[in-house]
C-alpha cells in the first residue's frame, strides 16, 4: 500500500473527487485540459501513462520521423503543466486491472490508485498480421516515439557491408505511406506492400490513389499493391534471429532490415473488457462519454458512440468537450463526428473527405489537369456536397468540407464549385454570372492562351471560329487549338457555344462515351503519342469527366491498351465482361456453355472421348454442333468449369474463345485433300490460319473461312477475312458478316502462295486491330473508312503488308496462352468458388 | 455482436470490382460485391428482370450491370435503375478490422420467410 499513499501524499485537499485517467495521450490530457478550464479545483488528479514521457502531439511523429521537427518540438504539455496543476503523472507504468467495486486500480508495478471517477483514453493498437515472423526483432510498427527511435536506429545502421538499408513498410495506408516517406528521407530504399490494388483506399478514389502511386515511384519507392503478406522471413544475425525481409502469397520476396507493420489500428479496449465493461469493436459510450459504469468514462480512439470507431484526432476534441461538461456536471452531449483526411508527406497535397463511393444517386463533379498534376472530384447529392477527393491542390479542401459539414445548398455555386472557393465567391460578388456557365471564358482576355500546346490565344480561336469553323474538328484542323494533348477542349467548346450560341455548334464525330469528349480515334492516337499504359493514367491525362470510367469506356480503354503495348500492359480484369472474365459464356439460367477450340473444324477420337467425357461427368444437359463447326458443352457450372477445362486440356483442347472479342473460328472444307471440284489444300490452310490467329483479342469478333473452290461451302464471302482458292491461287475477302445484318465480301486481292495468304491476314488482322472502334466488327469499319482506304494502306508502301504482319506475330507471342490452362492451374480461383455456404438456420443451431 | 452478424471472412477474398457468392440452403443465394471505391454490399444473386446472376455483372460506382440483359441494379438498394424497374432484397454488411459481416437473420432468416 505504499504506492497509495505515495499518491495520496500530494493531495492536499481530500474532499475533492479523485479523477484518475488512464492514458496519458492526445485523449486523455486534452479531457484534462477541458475539466481544467471549467473548474480547475473540482478534482484531484492523477495520470496514467504507459509511456515513459510526457504528452505530446502524436500525429506528428511522421514529421519527427522525417526530420522536419524534433520530440521537443511536438510536445504538447511539459513537465511544469502536470505540476502547476496539481497533477500526479505516473508514466511507463500501464494499468494492468481495475476493480470497479472497490473503484481501485493496480498498475503493472504494483502501484494501487483510488478513483471517484475514471476515464480511460487508451487509444489504439496496431493491427499486427498474423503471419509466421510477425514477432521478429526488427519488425516495428508506428504507433509511439518508441517506434520512431527504431526505424530511425535502422535507418542509421543501414544495410549489411555499408550498404543502403532496406525497409519494407506494410501497409499502404496514411500511417504507411508516412512511415515509407519518413524512411526514404532518412536514406532507406524502401518498399511499399498493400493488399488492395490502390492506395489509401479508405481515403482515395482508384483516379486519386493511382496519381499518388506514381508520384510514390517517381520519388524511388517501389509500391506493390496486390500483395497479400504470407510471411515474414528471418535471418540468423550477431545478436540472433533479426528480419530479413518479406514473402507474398504469389511468393515474391522482398528484403528488408526493418519492416513496418502499417495495416490499421484497433481500439485499444482490452483493459475495459476485462473489466466487464460493455465492449464491442471499442468500449461503448453514450453521447456524454459514459461508459455501461457511470464512473467510467472513456474517450479517445479506444471509444465506439453510436456504432462509430475513429482514428483521427479531429472527432477527440468533440468528445472531450461533451466528456468534460458532464464530469463538471454541465452535460452538452457529443452526436458524432464527419471527418476529413490529408495526408503528410510534404510535396504530395492529398485529402479526402465523406462518402466517394459514387452511384447512381450521386452526382459526380470532376475536374482534371493533367499538366499540373491535378484530380479533384467533388460528390454531390440532391445539392449538398457529401464527398471530396482532391490531389496535387488541396487549397479548398476545408471550404469543400465545410461545406459538406454544414450541409450548405450549393445549387447556386454549382457550376463554380469544382473552380474552388475563391473563384465562386467571385463569382457571387459578380452577381451570380456563374448561372451561365461560359461565363469563364468570357471573362477571359483575348490574349489569354486556350490552348498551351499549341500556343493558341482566345481572340485567334474566335476569330477562327468567326470564320467558318463550327465544329470542334474545324477548330481543331484549322488553327490547332485543341489537336494535340486536347484539355483544352472544354475550352474550346465553350467559346465556340459563346461566338455561335448553343444551338449553332456543329457535333463532330461521336464521343468514345459519355465520360469524355474524345473520340475513339482521338483516344487510341493519344494512347500512342502520350505513351498512356494504365487506364487511370489515360483517364487523368485525356481529362475524364468520371472518376473511374463506366461500363462502355473500360472494355474499349483495356482493349485499346492491349493492343497497342502488347506485351506490356497487363489486361485489367475488371474492365472486362463477364464472358471474356470467365472464359466461357453465360446462359439464361447463370449456368455457362463451353467451346473447345477445334482447329478447322477437325477432330479425333481422342478429343470426342474427352467431350463425350465431360458430358457425362458434369452431367452438361446438351451438346450441340455449333454454326461455327465445334462442339458446345452446355449447361456448366461456374464453379466446374476449372475442372472441365482441365479434363479437356488433358486432351490437348484449348479455349475456342466463343466468347471474346476475338477471334473465333476458322471454317474450312473439306478441300483438295478430299473434294472432287478442291483446287487446294483449304483444310490444311484453315488450320494453319487458326493456329497463327487463335488467341488474339479484337475490338470485336473475329470470324474466318477457307473455300477449297468458288463453291464456297464455307461461306467465306460473309466472313470478317475469307480465303476463296482458286486454281492459280487464293482470293482474300474481307469485312463480310452473317449476322444481324447480312453483307458480302470485298474482294481485297489475290495471291499465289499459302505464305502470302498467312502474311495478308496477319497483316489485315493488325490493320483492324489497330483501327477499329471497340465494338466496330470489320463490316461496319470498311462501311466507314472504305475499301478502297483498306487496300491503300495495305499496298501503297510495299513494305505495308510485312510491318503490320510483324506487328501481329510481335503481339501474338503474348496473347496465345490458353487462359483455360491457368484457370484449371488455379489462377482466379476465387473467381469460381463461392466464399462459404450457409446452412439453414435448424442445422447451425444443433452445433 | 457474434450472434447477430455472421462473419464471412476477411475483405482480401474479394477484390475490388468483384463480387463473390454465398449459397445458403434452403434460401436464396447471396452475392457479395466490393465496388472500386472500397466498398461492400450484399444482394440476394437474382436479377429482378430474368434471374440473371448479378454476381457475375460488371462492377460500376454502386451499380452493377447484369449479365444477361445489361440492367442496371443499385448495389445500395437492390433497385432496377433507369427505364426498368424491379427490386432484389438487399442483405444488411458491415466491415469490422478487415472482416466482413452479414446480419445473420437475413441470411438464415430467408428460408423462414
Ligand atoms: C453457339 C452458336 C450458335 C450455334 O449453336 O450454332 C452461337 C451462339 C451465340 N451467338 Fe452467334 N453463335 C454461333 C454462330 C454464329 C454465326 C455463324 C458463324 O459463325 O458462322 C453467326 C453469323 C456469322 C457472323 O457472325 O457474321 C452468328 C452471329 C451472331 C451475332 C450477330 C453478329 C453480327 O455481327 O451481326 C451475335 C450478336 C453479337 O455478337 O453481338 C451472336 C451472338 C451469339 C451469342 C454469343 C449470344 C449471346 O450473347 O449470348 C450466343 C452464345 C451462345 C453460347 O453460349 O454459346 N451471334 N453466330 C454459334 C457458335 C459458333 C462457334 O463455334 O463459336
Ligand atoms: C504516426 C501517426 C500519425 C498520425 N497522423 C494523424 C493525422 O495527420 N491526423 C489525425 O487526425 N490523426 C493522426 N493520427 C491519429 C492520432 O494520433 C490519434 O487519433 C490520436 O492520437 C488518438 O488519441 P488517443 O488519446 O485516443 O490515443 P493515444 O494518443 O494513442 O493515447 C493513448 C495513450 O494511452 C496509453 N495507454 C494505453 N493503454 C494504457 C494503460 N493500460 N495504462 C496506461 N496508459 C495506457 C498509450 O500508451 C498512449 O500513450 C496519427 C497517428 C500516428 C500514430
Ligand atoms: S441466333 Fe439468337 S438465339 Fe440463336 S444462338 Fe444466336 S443469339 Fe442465341
Ligand atoms: S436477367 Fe438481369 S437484365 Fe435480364
Amino acid at each position: 500500500m505504499n504506492a497509495q499513499t505515495k499518491i495520496e501524499a500530494g493531495n492536499d485537499a481530500p474532499v475533492r473527487e479523485r479523477l484518475v485517467v488512464v492514458g496519458n495521450g492526445m485523449a486523455g490530457c486534452r479531457a484534462v485540459e477541458e475539466i481544467l478550464a471549467r473548474d480547475p479545483d473540482r478534482f484531484d488528479i492523477t495520470i496514467f501513462g504507459a509511456e515513459p514521457r510526457v504528452n505530446y502531439n502524436r500525429i506528428m511523429l511522421s514529421p519527427v520521423l522525417a526530420g522536419e521537427k524534433s520530440f521537443d518540438e511536438i510536445v504538447i504539455n511539459g513537465p511544469e503543466w502536470y505540476s502547476g496543476n496539481a497533477i500526479t503523472l505516473i508514466t511507463g507504468d500501464p494499468v494492468v486491472s481495475i476493480d470497479r467495486r472497490m473503484r481501485t486500480l493496480v498498475a503493472r508495478s504494483g502501484l494501487v490508485a483510488r478513483y471517484d471517477r475514471l476515464i480511460l483514453a487508451t487509444g489504439s493498437d496496431p493491427f499486427i498480421i498474423p503471419v509466421a515472423g510477425n514477432d521478429l526483432p526488427g519488425v516495428v510498427t508506428f504507433r509511439d516515439l518508441d517506434d520512431v527511435d527504431a526505424m530511425l536506429a535502422a535507418a542509421e545502421r543501414g544495410g549489411a557491408n555499408g550498404e543502403q538499408g532496406r525497409a519494407v513498410v506494410i501497409g499502404g495506408g496514411l500511417l504507411g505511406l508516412e512511415a515509407a516517406h519518413g524512411l526514404s528521407l532518412r536514406g532507406m530504399q524502401v518498399t511499399v506492400v498493400h493488399l488492395m490494388p490502390t492506395l489509401m483506399e479508405r481515403q482515395l478514389d482508384e483516379a486519386a490513389g493511382y496519381l499518388l502511386k506514381t508520384e510514390l515511384e517517381r520519388r524511388g519507392q517501389t509500391i506493390v499493391t496486390g500483395a497479400d503478406t504470407a510471411e515474414i522471413l528471418g535471418r540468423d544475425g550477431p545478436n540472433g534471429k533479426h528480419v530479413a525481409g518479406v514473402r507474398l502469397k504469389d511468393g515474391r520476396e522482398f528484403m528488408a532490415d526493418i519492416v513496418v507493420m502499417a495495416v490499421g489500428i484497433r481500439p485499444a479496449a482490452g483493459l475495459a473488457r476485462t473489466t466487464e465493461l460493455e465492449v464491442e469493436r471499442g468500449i461503448l459510450v453514450d453521447d456524454h462519454m459514459v461508459t455501461s459504469d457511470p464512473a467510467i468514462m472513456a474517450v479517445g480512439e479506444c471509444v465506439q458512440h453510436r456504432g462509430a470507431c475513429y482514428g483521427l484526432v479531429a472527432p477527440l476534441w468533440d468528445m472531450c468537450r461533451a466528456l468534460a461538461d458532464h464530469a463538471v456536471g454541465k452535460p452538452s452531449g457529443y452526436e458524432g463526428s464527419v471527418t476529413s483526411t490529408k495526408l503528410k508527406v510534404s510535396g504530395i497535397e492529398v485529402f479526402s473527405a465523406g462518402d466517394f463511393s459514387g452511384g447512381d444517386e450521386v452526382e459526380d463533379i470532376v475536374m482534371r489537369d493533367a499538366s499540373r498534376g491535378i484530380y479533384k472530384r467533388v460528390i454531390v447529392k440532391d445539392d449538398r456536397v457529401v464527398g471530396a477527393v482532391l490531389y496535387g491542390d488541396t487549397a479548398d479542401g476545408s471550404w469543400y468540407f465545410d461545406l459538406l459539414k454544414k450541409g450548405e445548398d450549393i445549387s447556386d455555386i454549382r457550376e463554380a464549385l469544382i473552380f474552388g472557393q475563391a473563384f465562386a465567391d467571385a463569382n457571387a460578388l459578380g452577381g451570380g454570372a456563374l448561372a451561365d456557365p461560359n461565363f469563364a471564358v468570357a471573362a477571359l482576355s483575348d490574349e489569354a492562351e486556350i490552348c498551351g500546346c499549341n500556343g493558341v490565344s482566345k481572340a485567334r480561336v474566335v476569330a477562327c471560329i468567326d470564320g467558318g469553323a463550327h465544329s470542334l474538328d474545324a477548330v481543331r484542323s484549322n488553327c490547332k487549338a485543341s489537336a494535340s494533348c486536347g484539355s483544352c477542349t472544354n475550352l474550346v467548346e465553350r467559346l465556340l457555344a459563346l461566338t455561335l450560341g448553343e444551338g449553332a455548334v456543329e457535333r463532330g464525330a461521336k464521343s468514345l462515351c459519355k465520360c469524355t469528349s474524345f473520340t475513339h480515334d482521338d483516344v487510341r492516337r493519344l494512347i500512342l503519342e502520350k505513351q498512356l499504359k494504365a487506364i487511370p493514367q489515360v483517364m487523368q491525362e485525356l481529362h475524364w469527366t468520371t472518376p473511374d470510367g463506366c461500363a462502355s469506356c473500360r472494355p474499349a480503354l483495356n482493349y485499346y491498351l492491349l493492343c497497342a503495348w502488347p506485351g506490356e500492359y497487363s489486361d485489367d480484369q475488371q474492365s472486362r465482361f463477364v464472358n471474356e472474365r470467365l472464359h466461357a459464356n453465360i446462359q439464361k439460367d447463370g449456368t455457362y456453355s463451353v467451346v473447345p477450340r477445334m482447329w478447322g473444324g477437325i477432330t479425333n477420337p481422342r478429343e470426342l472421348r474427352a467431350i463425350a467425357d465431360v458430358v457425362e461427368k458434369y452431367d452438361a444437359p446438351m451438346v450441340k454442333v455449333t454454326g461455327g463447326q465445334r462442339l458446345d458443352i452446355f449447361g456448366i457450372r461456374k464453379e466446374d468449369l476449372p475442372a472441365v477445362w482441365a479434363d479437356l486440356n488433358a486432351a490437348g483442347m484449348v479455349s475456342g474463345h466463343a466468347y471474346g472479342k476475338a477471334l473465333r473460328t476458322v471454317k474450312t472444307c473439306v478441300g483438295s485433300e478430299w473434294c472432287r471440284f478442291g483446287t487446294q489444300d483449304s483444310t490444311g490452310l484453315g488450320v494453319r490460319i487458326e493456329r497463327m490467329t487463335w488467341g488474339s483479342w479484337m475490338p470485336h469478333k473475329f470470324k474466318i473461312a477457307v473455300s477449297g473452290c468458288p463453291r464456297n461451302c464455307a461461306e467465306a464471302t460473309i466472313k470478317d477475312f475469307g480465303v476463296v482458292c482458286v486454281d492459280s491461287g487464293y482470293e482474300l475477302h474481307v469485312g463480310g458478316n452473317g449476322g444481324i445484318k447480312v453483307r458480302a465480301t470485298d474482294l481485297l486481292c489475290k495471291v499465289e502462295t499459302e505464305e502470302e495468304a498467312l502474311d495478308h491476314c496477319a497483316a489485315f488482322i493488325q490493320l483492324y486491330r489497330e483501327q477499329a472502334w471497340y465494338l466496330e466488327r470489320t463490316a461496319p469499319w470498311i462501311e466507314r473508312v472504305s475499301i478502297e482506304y483498306v487496300k491503300t494502306a495495305l499496298f501503297d508502301d510495299p513494305g505495308a503488308v510485312a510491318a503490320l504482319a510483324a506487328r501481329f506475330h510481335h503481339s501474338q507471342q503474348f496473347m496465345q496462352d490458353d487462359p483455360w490452362a491457368k484457370r484449371a492451374a488455379g489462377e482466379e480461383a476465387e473467381l469460381h468458388q463461392h466464399l462459404a455456404e450457409v446452412r439453414p438456420l435448424a442445422l447451425e443451431m444443433a452445433k | 455482436m457474434i450472434g447477430e452478424w455472421l462473419d464471412i471472412g476477411p475483405v482480401s477474398q474479394i477484390s475490388p470490382g468483384n463480387a463473390r457468392t454465398l449459397p445458403v440452403q434452403g434460401g436464396e443465394e447471396i452475392a457479395i460485391f466490393h465496388t472500386l471505391a472500397g466498398a461492400f454490399y450484399a444482394l440476394v444473386n437474382k436479377c429482378p428482370h430474368k434471374a440473371g446472376p448479378l454476381s457475375q455483372g460488371i462492377v460500376h460506382g454502386n451499380v452493377v450491370t447484369c449479365p444477361l440483359h445489361s440492367w442496371n441494379i443499385s448495389l445500395k438498394t437492390g433497385e432496377a435503375l433507369g427505364d426498368d424497374s424491379g427490386c432484389v432484397p438487399t442483405i444488411p454488411l458491415r466491415v469490422d478490422a478487415g472482416r466482413i459481416y452479414l446480419l445473420r437473420e437475413a441470411v438464415v432468416g430467408q428460408q423462414a420467410a
